[in-house]
């Protein structure tokens, strides 16, 4: 088993989805506290757009997605409030990406045997180039993070307070929303376009079952995701069943443990119950 | 120095005219009760207040200043949102967002900070509360929350929107009563909206009666009558009033519990 350790292809995997699921870990349980998971969801999409069109004109794919999703998330940063709860909206901005990439790649078909790596991940291909790529675009979104973290969660949490107490509400959303770009490039690198929701959403999603306070579960996101991104890799080495599969596996299963879990941890009703806390008004 | 003074002030939203041309001045430490029908402005006044919203004309002083965004005197307790009921994060946590956060940078609150945390949810007597997460409180523990967030900072004017919506009455009058305790421990003068003005009539100083776009501000025995609450719902209104209690009825049914929706 510890030979996997020999193989440099190894050694890069580990690497990269440590880098990744440390940053989605972050990025991603904000993501699920501002209730804009399916909007990350989308942005991935823009990000096949982005990486078959770079193709067909000869730049760089991840240059190419990264240019095309930062630009989506600072769009949809910028609609903001409006982009609320619009799902109908986002799903057409993901079903036109779609659309797009598809015929980026009729006019190049060359780049159609990549498309597999591209949509489900490919782990176990990450050159040394792309490692720094992956720190790098790693550690400057954390400095972002860490710089706009404070008014964001006054944001998410109070928008109008926040806003009433100077607070821009759109320039936090929209770097916000630049750094869940990039991240979840980083992470299509990993699992592909289409699973980006195990490592930027599940994660956050089943550390907020878990526990009610802020830091922990910051921290919790980001074990998790690092638990999903390496034991994914270890029962992929062992089996011989894609990477992609056993990271959304474990995703998804820790996910409803989180919940079951978190219906033991909070069993306890209100202390005063007045049965008018759910619904807003009469 | 007056808490508030505004003079010919006239607001439009989306080129509907909310407040035309209201003049009127608050003494500091007062309670007010902001009533009025739906529509009538009550939020937005309060908007216009903190900056969010530019009047048309008219000047508006707040605490002998000119209205200022940001304003760090200004407490403000904005409608709760269906978010706060279903949210898992624990109170604490809840509170401790609005320390500090206007100011870029890590959300790791200082010692400072921490007091000041404690302090407004200690002045509320939330201590128990904030440990447990916010979708397990019941309304009225909840608001408890919500006004300890509107408290950091020590704000010496607090305007709270709708504090009662969606409470019973035990819980709203528990409410009242402790809003109308942090505002005499602070000196803040305090401006309550409100859709029924009984479970404040123990704690109110005045009340500001808003409809059709003016404002009438003066104690509740002047204000709601059926001349002055004709005026200003623009139906015929009739005040009765019983021993503790005030119904205002329009027609058969009572005015100011008509269905009620988020005002503009």
């Amino acid at each position: 088993m510890f030979t996997m350790l020999d193989y440099d292809f190894m050694r890069h995997a580990f690497v990269a989805g440590g880098i990744v699921a440390v940053l989605a870990g972050v990025a991603g349980y904000f993501l699920v506290l501002r209730g804009q998971a399916f909007a990350g969801h989308a942005l991935s999409h823009v990000g096949f757009a982005g990486a078959t069109g770079a193709a067909l004109l000869g730049v760089s794919p991840m240059a190419g997605m990264l240019g095309l999703m930062v630009l989506g998330g600072v769009a949809m940063g910028a609609l903001g409030q409006r982009l609320r709860g619009s799902d109908i909206a986002i799903g057409a901005i993901l079903a036109l990406s779609l659309g797009l990439g598809v015929l980026f790649l009729h006019f190049f078909t060359a780049y159609a045997s990549r498309v597999t790596a591209l949509l489900f991940g490919n782990v176990l291909g990450v050159d040394a180039g792309m490692l720094w790529t992956l720190a790098i675009s790693g550690i400057l979104c954390l400095i972002v993070l860490a710089a706009i973290s404070r008014p964001l969660i006054f944001a998410t949490l109070q928008p109008e307070m926040a806003e009433a107490k100077g607070v821009s509400l759109r320039l936090v959303g929209i770097l916000y929303l630049a750094v869940v770009a990039v991240a979840t490039a980083a992470c299509i690198q990993i699992v592909g376009v289409l699973l980006v929701f195990t490592l930027m959403v599940c994660p956050g999603a089943a550390a907020q079952r878990v526990t009610c306070r802020l830091g922990r579960g910051v921290a919790l996101s980001v074990v998790l995701a690092l638990a999903q991104a390496w034991l994914g890799i270890v029962l992929a080495y062992a089996t011989d069943w894609p990477v992609s599969f056993w990271i959304s596996a474990l995703s998804v299963g820790t996910y409803l443990a989180a919940i079951v879990l978190g219906k033991r941890l909070f069993r306890r009703g209100p202390l005063e119950p007045d049965g008018a806390g759910h619904s807003h008004n009469h | 120095m007056n808490a508030l003074s505004l003079h010919d002030v006239r607001v439009a939203l989306g080129g509907r005219p909310i407040l035309s041309d209201v003049s009127l001045e608050v003494g500091v430490g007062q309670f007010i009760g902001v009533l009025g029908p739906n529509g009538a402005g009550k939020s937005t006044l309060m908007r216009t207040l903190l900056g969010l919203i530019r009047p048309a004309r008219g000047s508006l002083r707040v605490l002998g200043a000119p209205v200022k965004r940001g304003n760090p005197a200004v407490g403000y307790m904005p409608q709760t949102r269906a978010q706060d009921t279903s949210s898992r994060l624990r109170g604490y946590d809840f509170v401790a967002c609005a320390a500090g956060g206007n100011r870029w940078g890590s959300p790791w609150a200082g010692p400072a900070a921490r007091r000041e945390i404690d302090w407004a949810i200690g002045l509320v007597e939330a201590g128990d509360l904030a440990r447990r997460p916010l979708s397990e409180l019941s309304g009225g523990e909840r608001q408890r929350l919500l006004l300890a967030q509107a408290l950091i900072g020590r704000p010496r004017l607090l305007l709270l929107d709708e504090p009662l919506a969606g409470l019973d009455p035990r819980h709203q009058q528990s409410v009242v009563d402790l809003v109308a305790h942090v505002g005499r421990e602070l000196g803040a003068t305090v401006l309550f909206s409100a859709h029924d003005v009984n479970p404040l009539l123990n704690a109110l100083d005045q009340v500001l009666y808003l409809g059709r776009g003016q404002a009438v501000l003066g104690p509740v025995k002047d204000v709601i009558t059926g001349p002055v609450l004709s005026r200003l719902y623009g139906v015929a209104i009739d005040v009765v009033r019983l021993p503790g209690r005030i119904f205002v009825m329009a027609g058969n049914s009572p005015a100011e519990e008509a269905d009620h929706v988020h005002d503009a």
